[in-house]
């Protein structure tokens, strides 16, 4: 059982990650990949803030637990945890996707502490973290490799090919996270290209499958344990979750897979914000 | 004399595993053929199998080297380059990572295959992507001295090999000196531009036509990039007429490189001998094929002798 108190610290992480998207990272006019974004905050909040080593003073320390955002558009929740833990000034937050800027449309390494890699064209996040995982265990570093993986990314070919190769090398430091939030760019995967059933194919690969709640920290921080306990495979946690989560208009709402705001918009969202604030105090 | 590219580049990853701890290698089915069976037979626990699954091959490779390894990637060039083209630009050069790509039986040299497996745009593709160095060894002892640069070359380098046994144009203990074209034979009307197994043809080309009162310089351009431009037109001063030739689609590759690199100049008349935008064709053997596509002695020092001419009548 995971203690109520890091449960509400990390509540209030993910509000802060949410926070930072909507006030810093999209706001009105700015197109951001809102969505996906926000489905995957407690997951990010989960990792950065609790389970993973690592030392925002020291990004490259040897041992550390890496984290791999293959949906890498999601770059929002990611920058939003990184500046948060201190490995750049909040301030870049606001000069995201603009020329120069330290925080890229995707995540990239050799601009922003913290990214492990350069990610975003979907299906290969699995294969380098695949890659990590084996590197790490030659130098006998026990240190975990987390990859979160978009349901519609699971189209990607190589998605599988990298579930087999892991399954192969049995990468027990490596654990993978779908973010299972039913919808794609253009709407639901189930109407698109179904990539369904999920579970029972990474069963078949090879994998250790946990199901939960992508949105509960408890779930999550247990799943996260569970993985821990694995050996000789790696594991996979199928994180069912709400695309747009916590902002009454994007959820469940493709048109946010990639959008802006308007004023409108951008107030109705402060304000899910704002009561979701006051209930976290 | 002749040695085999293959056979040089697998003893070539053993020297290399020998020496440095972080050199790993990675497989995709082909290992009996690009001869990194020989690094699996030495260093196992340092060689991937990955299976026919060359995407995964590279962006593992990727995740390899972010934890400090020096990963040696292999299949045919075709494969290595086209099937994961994507893998190597998103992942791999963006960061600037040093993952090393080997393009086997590259060109026409898989003769029998066919076009499937010949590569004739290998070069184009990986010259096109930022960061890339684009490697063509003229032959074994060059390969193996290209093998062990790669390692220490910054970001990723793309190595192209022939299948066949190539005859032996550079000495053993010479050593590679990336981006220096290197002069085969001196001449003072024309310069012949070549890599692979194309500067073999250059040079008897250039026998032939001393014959005839032309005399010809011939200069391994081993390393399509980065081209060392002022060498370049360092290398064709005092001739009036270059030509390129290599065993690759006439767009894109060494040509292009050199023009590119000549852009502007005036009065150097400037001719090429490639494969003429076609994909490779089945044969019975490799020679077959490079007359089949006019990749030989006598197409260059035709297309030399007939520019010289125009030169002096213009």
């Amino acid at each position: 059982m995971v203690a109520q108190n890091v449960i509400d610290q990390l509540n209030e992480r993910a509000l802060r990650i949410r926070e930072h998207i909507v006030y810093d990272l999209i706001g009105v006019g700015k197109v951001g990949h809102l969505g996906g974004s926000c489905s995957s905050a407690e997951i990010v909040a989960a990792l950065y803030f609790h389970k993973m080593k690592h030392d925002p003073a020291n990004p490259g320390m040897r041992d550390r637990d890496r984290f791999l955002l293959s949906k890498g558009h999601a770059a929002l929740v990611q920058y939003a945890a990184l500046a948060e833990a201190g490995y750049f000034p909040k301030e870049e937050l606001k000069k995201v996707k603009s020329l120069g800027a330290m925080l890229q449309g995707h995540p990239d390494m050799t601009r922003t502490p913290g990214i492990e890699a350069n990610t975003g064209s979907l299906g290969q996040g699995l294969s380098i973290a695949g890659g990590m995982a084996l590197g790490l265990r030659i130098d006998g570093i026990a240190s975990k490799v987390y990859v979160l993986i978009g349901d519609g990314e699971l189209a990607e070919g190589q998605i599988w090919e990298a579930a087999m190769s892991a399954a192969y090398y049995k990468l027990d430091n490596l654990v993978a996270i779908v973010d299972r939030n039913n919808l794609q760019a253009t709407g639901p995967i189930c109407e698109r290209f179904d990539t369904n059933p999920v579970s029972p194919k990474w069963a078949a690969f090879g994998w250790e499958v946990i199901e939960i709640d992508g949105h509960d920290i408890g779930a999550i921080l247990s799943a996260l344990e569970q993985a821990d306990k694995i050996k000789g495979k790696p594991t996979v946690v199928i994180a069912q979750t709400v695309k747009g989560k916590c902002i009454s208009f994007a959820e469940h709402n493709p048109a946010f897979h990639n959008g802006s705001m308007t004023p409108e918009q951008l107030e109705i969202a402060k304000a899910d914000l704002l009561r979701l604030r006051r209930e976290t105090v | 004399m002749t040695k085999n590219l293959r056979q040089a580049y697998g003893e070539a990853l053993v020297e290399l595993g020998r020496d440095n701890p972080s050199i790993v290698v990675l497989e995709a089915d082909l290992g009996k053929s690009t001869m990194s069976i020989l690094f699996q037979n030495a260093y196992p626990e340092r060689y991937f199998e990955m299976g026919i699954a060359e995407q995964n091959m590279a962006s593992t490779a990727a995740g390899l080297a972010l934890t400090g390894k020096i990963p040696f990637i292999n299949s045919f060039a075709v494969f290595s380059t086209g099937r994961c083209y994507d893998q190597i630009r998103q992942t791999i050069s963006i960061a600037s990572l040093n993952v090393n790509i080997c393009g086997s039986s590259a060109g026409l040299s898989d003769f029998g295959d066919g076009s499937t497996h010949q590569s004739v745009e290998d070069v184009a593709l990986m010259r096109a992507i930022p960061h890339m160095t684009v490697l063509v060894p003229v032959d074994a002892n060059e390969t193996r001295q290209m093998v062990r640069a790669m390692a220490s070359i910054p970001g990723p380098s793309y190595i192209r090999i022939n299948r066949a046994d190539l005859p032996l144009l550079t000495d053993e203990g010479e050593e590679f000196r990336l981006g220096a074209p290197r002069v085969m034979r001196q001449g003072s009307d024309a310069v012949v531009f070549a890599n692979g197994v194309m500067v073999s043809k250059a040079l008897e080309a250039a026998d032939s036509l001393k014959y005839d009162g032309i005399s010809v310089k011939v200069v391994n351009v081993s390393t399509v990039k980065p081209l060392n431009r002022e060498a370049i037109i360092q290398l064709i001063q005092g001739c009036t007429v270059a030509v390129v030739a290599e065993e690759h689609s006439l767009i894109g590759g060494l040509g292009s490189a050199i023009s590119e690199a000549l852009a502007g100049m005036r009065n150097v008349a400037l001719g090429f001998v490639g494969i003429d935008d076609l994909f490779g064709t089945s044969a019975s053997n490799y020679e077959e094929l490079l007359v089949y596509y006019g990749l030989t002695a006598e197409a260059i020092k035709d297309r030399v002798h007939k520019m010289v001419n125009q030169e002096a009548k213009a």
